[in-house]
């Protein structure tokens, strides 16, 4: 069921993995949405107004009701429009657990880890971080082993909770390997991740809202000139 | 409707994690076994369920582990569909949800702070823990609760077990660090509402007695004095207390 011009809005900006969930989740639904792009470096009223609490993008606004932070507006999404596309969040309450421990677990320990790679300022610190990001994903393989049930996904035959959560990161991930020299997606370390990393950016739902890591790798070595 | 013997809570008697888990359980009138862990010293069962993060709480149903409380939280509400405790309406979930992340992520490591810190310090995280709670009574007094007797509405729902079963800390930080955390005249709304909830008789069983809670306060906050006094510095002790105060207030190992 395609929304109503102007009845789905959401406020955000194409370089950020947060906002690069709801967009996936909406696509997977069909929604159709107004994109609401914040000028770099400054905060809209309307941000400011519908997130005060954190200010932070993205905000989902349907019928101008605000929904914050990422996964909350996936887990919406998928509620809202449940009975359009396929379902996002499986139907049995365990496996619903596992998708949503895994995706607390990919924000709370495995980005803080990618991103210490990143912010890293010796080489020993850098190589800490990688191990900590590689026993992650270690992890993470197990966990894609048991819940894709030999399928493409985390989700099974389509994207799910755990696809969006921490494919969202993919692309910053590219942005990490290039300015490192290090693999994080890496086939010997991980096969069944490393297929599905291209699996996921291929996805129609995904290919067009995926950010380019060439333009991420611009806009992350402005930030380390500054 | 499984046999009540198929569950079991790993938990621990100080944690506010737990303590949300043993309240939901009871909301929807489960029967359950409970095994106590010791933070410093998990057992075996622990580091078999939850290896990922070792702690409590883990509930154990039919064998089977779901670990983080919000997520056992909402696992319970789905898989036992009498006395909802999630909202039936997809947006006031979403609120419900966004704000106990806010508890999680803000709130909870404010009130942390306050205890295991001092001086300028401590001020500094008694003043967040302040802007915090404004948040919550603006809420509850003009935004998306406003009218509500709980965050649940008429009872109490999942916001109401995520916030109440920690806001105990309060009164007993305030009474252990001699500040002041919840001042009525301020906070009117949550204040009552913190009230009416530990009325509740479910909570009454589920949340330790105060001077229990006191005690085991003071007892940690000994501790940390002594550690940072220099005259013991063991690092057991150090991690025990670290590990002590994270349990009993936030559940993270920070």
């Amino acid at each position: 069921m395609a929304a109503a011009a102007g009845e789905v809005r959401l406020i955000g900006a194409w370089p950020s993995p947060f906002v690069l969930r709801p967009r996936v989740a909406l696509n997977l639904k069909g929604v159709e949405y107004e994109f609401l792009q914040e000028k770099f470096g400054e905060k809209s009223e309307l941000l400011l107004r519908s997130n005060p609490v954190y200010k932070k993008i993205p905000v989902l606004l349907h019928h101008d009701k605000p929904v914050c932070e990422s996964m909350i507006i996936v887990e919406y999404v998928d509620g809202v429009w449940a009975n359009s596309g396929q379902a996002i969040l499986p139907a049995d309450p365990y496996e619903r657990a596992l998708h949503r421990f895994w995706s607390v677990y990919i924000d709370d320990k495995w980005f803080p880890s990618i991103f210490g790679i990143g912010k890293a300022e010796t080489e020993e610190a850098k190589a800490e971080s990688a191990e900590q990001a590689w026993a992650g994903l270690k992890l993470l393989e197990e966990a894609f082993e048991k819940l894709s049930k030999g399928k493409a996904f985390f989700g099974g035959d389509t994207i799910g909770y755990v696809d969006i959560a921490l494919g969202a990161y993919l692309r910053w991930a590219n942005v990490i390997e290039q300015m490192t020299g290090l693999k994080l997606f890496d086939e010997e370390k991980t096969p069944l991740l490393a297929v599905w990393a291209e699996s996921f950016c291929a996805h129609e739902a995904v290919k067009e809202v995926m950010p380019e890591t060439e333009k991420l790798l611009e806009i992350a070595k402005m930030r380390q000139e500054k | 409707m499984d046999p009540p013997s198929s569950l079991k809570l790993l938990g621990s008697w100080a944690d506010s994690h737990t303590h949300r888990v043993q309240l939901a359980l009871k909301l929807k009138g489960l029967e359950f076994e409970y095994q106590e862990e010791d933070a410093i010293n998990p057992s075996p069962a622990l580091l078999l369920h939850n290896p990922v993060y070792k702690k409590v709480p883990v509930l154990l149903h039919s064998d089977r582990p779901v670990v983080e409380s919000v997520v056992i939280l909402q696992y319970i509400d789905e898989t036992w569909a009498d006395n909802p405790i999630m909202p039936a309406d997809p947006f006031e979930r979403a609120v419900a949800r966004f704000w106990c992340h806010f508890a999680e992520d803000k709130l909870a490591p404010a009130v942390g702070a306050v205890f295991s810190s001092s001086g300028e310090g401590q001020k500094t995280a008694v003043d967040q823990v302040h802007d915090n709670l404004k948040l919550l009574e603006r809420e509850l007094r003009d935004g998306a609760f406003k009218g509500k007797r709980f965050f649940g509405g008429d009872k109490i729902g999942l916001l109401d077990i995520v916030l109440g079963c920690g806001s105990y800390w309060l009164a007993v930080f305030e009474e252990v660090m001699e500040v002041k955390l919840v001042d009525p005249g301020t906070f009117p709304v949550f204040h009552a509402w913190l009230k009416d909830f530990e009325e509740q008789n479910e909570v009454k069983e589920t949340i330790p007695a105060i001077d229990k809670l006191l005690e085991y306060a003071r007892g940690i906050r000994q501790m940390m004095l002594s550690l940072s006094n220099g005259t013991s510095t063991t690092a057991p002790a150090a991690a025990g207390t670290t590990s002590a105060i994270n349990v009993a207030v936030d559940g993270r190992s920070g």
